[in-house]
């Protein structure tokens, strides 16, 4: 009881300040959608290549932009750097809030914002004449396995926060690490087209993961198995990446 | 019965830098204690480790009879911090920090109401209450911190630098405030400072830091007393040119002579026996005293004495390496 009220007053915070930002929540409203319609028309021909099977490009490429809008949460780390910079930090640290509670609730508010912004694509894309065979079933299995990438990145970035406290750090590590994500995965691109050597590094990439589970069960054919497999590894890197950045504390503890 | 007490407290940060050298402090229950020193003296990382945040690479340190290191979870309970930097989470409203101080110390739904009123009131925020809090001033942010760190009516409250960057006119109305807190709720606090003045107002007992040591320690009395004589100052018609020396130096009694410019100072035993003679053999050597002036020692006495060089060089001194 302790842990979820604590967690859910860290994700209040950030949640309400953000709410205050009218320039975020624009942006971040508009940001699906220019990303939906400007790869739809960028890679429109690409339905027409031999061998591409996901019916109309706008209805393979929602799940992708889906999981790319999570991949968004890398970013959330920030946060926790300017709360140490400004001594907001220190001051929970001192307290005895439930250190989980710390990155679970900034995890919170990413994956709500998230979900919102899932529902905007989805929505967008229905409207534009796609049609996802799986119903609404099928895409909140999307929408949950992108949660869950979205709350792995979240989790990576906020441990790497608190051991770098340096936003350039931070910075250049979602910079380097989120295009070459992004590409070595099915998101944008059917696997059968990818290059030999990016279809074997795909097979571990977490962002590939969540791109193939989400595309299947949102896809006509669902596989079932392929989705809960991938769905399970996802499931066990968020409980790592969530012990790394609730772990992290304690090095902050021994250099502070 | 103490209610902070440290043994032999050493701390070295990645990168070498000594912050603690086997410091050691006990704080008697209900009192005001001060630490003061230069920058980088190690007061902060004092706190931080009273305070759970960091840890000691060797010695023992307990706060309201718990060890910071085996019970930190109940040590965070029994504390309240204000730290150097603002705590407050500045995109939310005073009124919005608070709750969430006090849910994450277990108050809820009637009793974090009537608390956070109640402090809102307290500290002069009520009105202020549903604005966001970087929109205050710097005293009422300062406020509202101090507030934060008493939501759960800790035993022991840490104020490290707390009227750092206030005006003087917010400074001593924050000085009232922790008096009154000592006085009425009485808490024991342990405050860090590098204002001389602060330290001799509030603080009933004091330490003197320098290089991660405590080098000194009394009341602020008792520190000034420990120095022998008294100051004594005196202002020339006219700039000396050597004279004075010549004409103080065979005086008994006089030590530490300094001279700038019309400005004379001099350590004496006993400050009001010696002007009378002190003139006499000044006007022997032709020159005129406009006027001369007794002083205690200050806490920069003290200071210069145990920490061998004058707290205002040692500050900058230090400012100087961090840079």
């Amino acid at each position: 009881m302790t842990a979820l009220r604590h967690t859910w007053q860290v994700a209040l915070r950030y949640i309400r300040a953000l709410l205050r930002q009218p320039a975020w929540v624009g942006i971040s409203l508009t940001q699906p959608v220019i990303w939906l319609l400007l790869f739809g028309a960028l890679f429109k021909r690409t339905a027409d290549i031999p061998g591409f099977t996901g019916g109309s490009y706008i209805e393979f490429l929602t799940p992708g932009v889906v999981v790319m809008l999570a991949m968004s949460s890398a970013w959330v780390g920030m946060g926790f750097i300017e709360d140490i910079n400004r001594g907001t930090m220190d001051r929970l640290l001192v307290s005895p809030i439930w250190r989980g509670a710390l990155n679970l609730g900034s995890v919170a508010q990413s994956v709500l914002s998230l979900v919102i912004q899932s529902l905007i694509v989805i929505g967008l894309s229905l409207a534009v004449g796609a049609h996802f065979d799986n119903g609404i079933a099928g895409v909140a299995v999307l929408i949950g396995v992108a949660a869950l990438l979205g709350a792995i990145f979240a989790s990576l970035s906020n441990g790497i926060a608190v051991l770098a406290r340096q936003r350039e750090t931070l910075i250049g590590i979602v910079t380097m690490a989120t295009l070459p994500l992004t590409f070595l995965s099915t998101a944008l691109m059917q696997q059968s087209l990818l290059p030999g050597w990016i279809r074997w590094a795909a097979k571990f990439n977490p962002v590939n993961w969540a791109a193939e589970a989400g595309r299947s069960a949102a896809g006509p054919d669902a596989d079932w198995g392929l989705i809960a497999t991938r769905a399970g590894f996802l499931a066990l890197l968020l409980l790592a990446s969530a012990a790394f950045a609730t772990r992290a504390f304690n090095a902050y503890q021994r250099s502070a | 019965m103490k209610a902070i007490e440290a043994a032999n407290l050493r701390k070295t940060y990645p990168g070498g830098v000594r912050a603690l050298d086997g410091l050691s402090l006990a704080v008697e229950a209900g009192t005001i204690f001060g630490l003061l020193g230069p920058n980088g003296a190690g007061k902060s990382t004092t706190v931080k480790i009273l305070t759970t945040l960091s840890r000691p690479d060797s010695g023992e340190a307990r706060v309201a009879g718990l060890d910071v290191i085996r019970n930190a979870e109940r040590v965070r309970r029994s504390i309240g911090v204000v730290g150097q930097k603002h705590g407050l989470d500045p995109e939310a409203t005073g009124r919005e920090n608070l709750e969430m101080q006090a849910e994450i110390h277990g108050l809820t739904g009637a009793a974090r109401r009537e608390r956070v009123e109640q402090l809102l009131e307290r500290f002069g925020l009520a009105e202020a209450a549903g604005r966001i809090a970087k929109t205050y001033s710097g005293g009422m942010q300062r406020r509202l911190d101090l507030a934060l760190g008493l939501v759960h009516r800790p035993k022991v409250l840490f104020l490290d630098e707390p009227t750092t960057g206030l005006d003087p006119e917010a400074r001593v109305e924050l000085w009232r405030e922790i008096e009154r807190l000592a006085g009425e709720e009485e808490m024991t606090i342990l405050l860090t400072t590098h204002y001389l003045e602060e330290a001799d107002r509030l603080t009933s007992q004091l330490a003197i830091v320098d290089r991660g040591r405590i080098v000194a320690e009394g009341s602020p009395d008792e520190l000034k007393r420990e120095l022998r004589g008294d100051t004594v100052q005196v202002e020339l018609l006219e700039s000396t040119n050597g004279d004075a020396s010549a004409a103080l130096s065979q005086l008994a009694g006089v030590s530490e002579l300094a001279i700038d410019g019309r400005l004379l100072r001099a350590r004496v035993d006993n400050g009001a026996a010696a002007i009378p003679s002190l003139i006499t053999a000044l006007e022997r050597a032709g020159l005129r005293v406009a006027s001369a002036t007794i002083a205690r020692p200050s806490l920069d006495d003290v200071y210069l004495q145990y920490a061998g060089r004058s707290f205002q060089q040692a500050d900058t001194n230090t400012k100087e390496v961090a840079a």
